[in-house]
């Protein structure tokens, strides 16, 4: 039906020949839109739903004084679902630690909040099928466990700012919300989020219809490209300062990926990208002393490296 | 009355303030609206995620970014009781 709706559009509206160039990359585009977009309305929407069901303050009730292993690999699912916004990692952070959530825990928390989300699953899934995005999802989620067990087993507790194991963390009953309100808050949410991500959406799938056998990939190949056994450590150096959400990534990821890059290299660069960056390393430098802040990204950094060398040699 | 916006200064933290002045304004009252930005003071009130809206000490919402209209309505309703 949406194929059908593309054709109608492209070769009977605008009258397009589909042996054209020009016709074929205008029909794949506007098809790949509207898929991509009723599947982001719809998986945002259900998240959002499931998102209310997990406010930080139960996520913090569900890890305290969970073991490590077991406690990091629930922190990373929960990551996936308990809503993040980087200028709450702060207080976030502090609540978690307070109430007796181990600091390695915490840690595979910070990690798999930010880059494993509903968005990026989605436009995983939409553009490069489901292979892409699970690997994704999983990966992400082993970076974040083996993140926070490393960061756990080094006891860096005493590299923690000193205020936050002093701070007295009140307690809060916040209303809960009906049924009605999780709705209508599901749908703004879904909303705001479309409303923030179309540009780089509408980019990213146009970067795969159009510039792709426009631009010579030989030099990007030459240096990025399978030869290059140091690729994967420098997406990641080059990825690690720079700041985005998962949607921005993705016309980056298509043009990297359409010139024929390794996926293990694309998707460390993506990991790196929304894991890290200097924004949240400014954040965090007010519960992190200096030491354990330079750990964490390395850490993180490291296995990010790790997974994108797996990628490239299982697929 | 007194209304406060806690977060440490994010965009969303400012969208909130506005918004409260904006709901005061409409409620034609005078209240006063401050920003919590100290980290100490914000935990005081046990919220993990920001921004967060305070009205006399009681947490109304954590995380997101309320409408204006909704922020007058519990203005209303505070105001209803203690009077």
């Amino acid at each position: 039906m949406l194929k059908d709706f593309a054709d109608y559009v492209v070769y009977g509206l605008i009258g397009l020949k589909p042996e054209a160039h020009l016709g074929q990359a205008l029909n794949f585009f506007i098809y790949d839109s509207i898929k991509i977009f009723i599947l982001l309305s719809v998986i945002i929407f259900l998240v959002a739903i499931v998102r209310s069901h997990f406010p930080p303050e139960r996520t913090r009730r569900i890890l305290s004084h969970k073991r490590e292993y077991i406690g990091n690999g629930l922190a990373g699912l929960l990551g996936i679902v308990t809503p993040f916004c980087s200028c709450s990692a702060v207080p976030l952070f502090i609540g978690f630690v307070e109430s007796g959530v181990p600091l390695g825990v915490t840690f595979s928390f910070l990690v798999s909040s930010p880059m494993i989300n509903e968005v990026a699953l989605v436009l995983l899934l939409g553009l490069f099928g489901w292979r892409v995005a699970l690997l994704y999802i999983s990966t992400g989620l082993v970076v974040s466990v083996i993140s926070g067990v490393a960061i756990g087993k080094l006891k860096m507790e005493r590299f923690v700012q000193d205020y936050v194991y002093q701070t007295k963390v009140g307690n809060v009953e916040i209303a809960r919300q009906n049924f009605r309100e999780k709705i209508e808050y599901a749908r703004d949410y879904t909303r705001d989020l479309l409303k923030r991500i179309w540009p780089y959406v509408l980019i990213g799938i146009g970067v795969g219809g159009f510039i792709h056998g426009y631009v010579p990939s030989d030099f990007l190949i030459k240096y990025a490209g399978p030869g290059n056994p140091f690729a994967v450590p420098v997406a990641v150096l080059i990825g690690v300062p720079l700041y985005s959400n998962a949607a921005g990534t993705i016309p980056i990821v298509q043009a990297l990926m359409g010139k024929g890059l390794p996926i293990g290299t694309v998707l460390a660069f993506m990991m790196a990208v929304t894991a890290l960056s200097f924004p949240e390393a400014v954040i965090l430098k007010n519960v992190l002393k200096i030491r354990l802040l330079l750990i964490f990204f390395g850490i993180v950094a490291v296995a990010i490296v790790g997974v994108g060398y797996l990628f490239n040699a299982i697929l | 009355m007194k209304i406060e916006v806690l977060g440490m200064g994010c965009a969303n933290c400012n969208k909130l303030y506005r918004n409260a002045l904006d709901a005061v304004k409409m409620s034609g009252k005078e209240i006063e609206v401050t920003k919590v930005e100290d980290i100490k003071k914000i935990m005081n009130y046990g919220v993990l995620s920001t921004p967060a809206l305070v009205i006399d000490g009681v947490v109304k919402v954590a995380g997101k970014v309320p409408k204006a209209e909704d922020i007058r309505e519990w203005i209303k309703q505070q105001g209803g009781n203690a009077a």
